[in-house]
């Protein structure tokens, strides 16, 4: 049954809800009873003049009767239709279940949600691996003393006739790998036990933007319309499931208030234009729509076809803002790789770097980064400017270019001799 | 004569069971703990295969991975590659890159010798 079929039973629920009478209602909108009867039993379809008047007289939105209070409450329910391949007819039947049992329909919608955000949080805890240096390091120190042992011991176990001198080496050697296995794990242990700042971390504020900025795939119809509504920031911020702390609702209200400016300055019909007519070429646009080159690299960030990302970091070269593009690492524990062009323009205000960079370590992808980096509105005469510095990330052109190699961060990084390096990388040096 | 594998390993004791294992099975056997000279090394020993670790000093395997299948007198070169990082993301980035078989530590013995016999097998077929 479709949702408009519904429209009568609504008006049933909520004439009961008021108290009133069949008869009483049929005779204020001027309609007979039986009439009524056969419209609340969506008997009859309903529309116009007649349903504004039945709406008036029970005192709620017409949209309340046509669209059903529990649209949200319908699509969430949908959703878990959907996440239980349930096919059939029983698919379109949510909305009848949502009128007919709202307190079951109301279990199942925030069982639902619960699920949502239960995956996302294993989603982090498996992603840690490949985020968490320290972590990602003592596996595989642990993994490496494994495999050296198990290999060696095999060999002692299944060797019939092992010459002596084969076998005191691989004795030795066990007993080395034996101890390493037993110190790395041992720190492994200690890590994940001493450091009670690391594992909520998994839950920072900056996370909870992150999953609330990816549920909206960084995009927000209500931002991008022009005379936007001024408290959309804000309804946008109290609806939202992932935004659980202060900290997070405060740092999403930035970013928002951002999006917001720059999509009044630039809206994306504009700039959808403009990309068809010059390609992905942040200067020429910047000249074409007369805006700062920031701002376009923001901007470009939301065009779902360029698949970009998007990193922003402050004067301090903090990340403040993440959009992450598959393959390019950005650490979520300690400071990123300082050669990125992200930080090299912080120097140079105004400035548009524009660099193929490989990330080293892991899947040596490469990207072509824009950077560039602005001063912020001075707030007030005769004080420095805060700076931020905004770096586009896209997926390599084909096009044939000087490639920078640049890391994630230096302790899972393989570069010998750098200049930049902070500290020793387990790769190189062990842990 | 005896087959010729390259191994490119840092981790001395594990570059020593394989040698072991390997040598017994009557395969010549040269160990490199530095991923940055790996490539020029491959290329002027031209084995029968090599075995490759991810995680290296100086060039990591899937750097030396790609090089070796961008040259086209090795694109059918068998190349094993171990790793302690056995995330599927790593194992993806093997097969996009050409690898011919991928295995995580630790290993069985058995496993890894059985692997060995089948790629160096398939090479002599085709060949």
């Amino acid at each position: 049954m479709t949702r408009d079929a519904l429209t009568g039973s609504r008006i049933r629920e909520r004439r009961v809800m008021a108290g009133q009478k069949q008869a009483d209602l049929a005779k204020r909108i001027g309609i007979s009873a039986s009439y009524l009867n056969l419209i609340e039993h969506n008997r009859r379809r309903i529309g116009g003049k007649l349903l504004l008047n039945i709406a008036g007289a029970l005192g709620v939105e017409p949209t309340a009767l046509t669209e059903g209070a529990e649209a949200a409450l319908i699509a969430t329910l949908r959703e878990a239709a959907d996440d239980a391949r349930l096919s059939g007819p029983e698919v379109n039947r949510a909305d009848e279940f949502a009128g007919r049992f709202p307190g079951w329909a109301d279990v199942l919608a925030s069982a639902q949600r619960r699920i949502a955000t239960l995956e996302r949080t294993v989603e982090t805890l498996t992603d840690r691996l490949a985020h968490d240096p320290h972590l990602a390091a003592s596996m595989h120190e642990l993994l490496t003393a494994a495999a050296a042992i198990r290999s060696t011991a095999s060999i002692l176990a299944d060797t019939k006739t092992l010459e002596p001198e084969w076998r005191d080496r691989f004795h030795i050697n066990i007993d080395q790998d034996s101890r390493r296995l037993a110190d790395s794990a041992q720190a492994l242990v200690g890590y994940l036990e001493a450091d009670p700042e690391i594992t909520p971390a998994a839950n920072s504020p900056q996370e909870e933007v992150e999953a609330f900025l990816a549920a909206h795939r960084y995009r927000f119809a209500t931002l991008e319309v022009t005379d936007g509504d001024a408290g959309a920031i804000e309804t946008l911020i109290q609806t939202a499931p992932d935004l659980q702390s202060v900290a997070a609702r405060h740092i999403a209200r930035d970013v928002l208030q951002q999006i917001a400016i720059d999509a009044e300055a630039l809206p994306i019909a504009g700039l959808t234009q403009a990309l068809d007519e010059l390609g992905p070429d942040p200067v020429a646009l910047a000249a074409l729509l007369r805006q700062p080159v920031a701002r376009v690299l923001r901007r470009m960030a939301t065009v779902p076809e360029l698949g970009a990302g998007l990193v922003v970091c402050d004067r301090s070269g903090t990340l403040i803002f993440r959009k992450s593009i598959d393959g390019f690492v950005v650490p979520r524990f300690g400071a990123c790789c300082p050669l990125w062009p992200l930080f090299s323009v912080l120097g140079s205000p105004g400035m548009v770097q524009k660099q193929r960079v490989t990330q080293l370590g892991r899947g040596y992808s490469s990207f072509d980064c824009y950077a560039t980096c602005e001063p912020q509105n001075a707030r007030d005469y005769n004080a420095m400017p805060l700076l931020q510095s905004v770096m586009l990330i896209l997926p390599a052109s084909p096009e044939t270019v000087a490639v920078h190699d640049v890391g994630a961060t230096c302790r899972v990084c393989p570069r010998t001799e750098c200049p930049a390096r902070r500290e020793p990388s387990i790769l190189n040096d062990g842990v | 004569m005896g087959k010729h594998v390259v191994l490119v390993e840092d981790e001395t004791n594990i570059a020593e069971a394989i040698r072991f294992l390997l040598g017994r099975e009557g395969w010549r056997v040269e160990t490199l703990a530095n991923g940055a000279t790996a490539v020029d090394v491959i290329r002027n020993a031209n084995p029968d295969l090599v075995m490759l670790d991810v995680m290296l000093p100086g060039k990591s395997g899937f750097e030396i991975l790609k090089e070796l299948r961008a040259d086209a007198a090795l694109a059918d070169l068998p190349i094993l590659m171990l790793t302690a990082r056995g995330q599927t993301r790593d194992r993806e980035i093997a097969l996009e890159a050409g690898v011919s078989r991928f295995m995580t530590k630790p290993f069985s013995n058995a496993d890894m010798l059985a692997a060995v016999r089948d790629l160096t097998a398939a090479g002599t077929a085709e060949a």
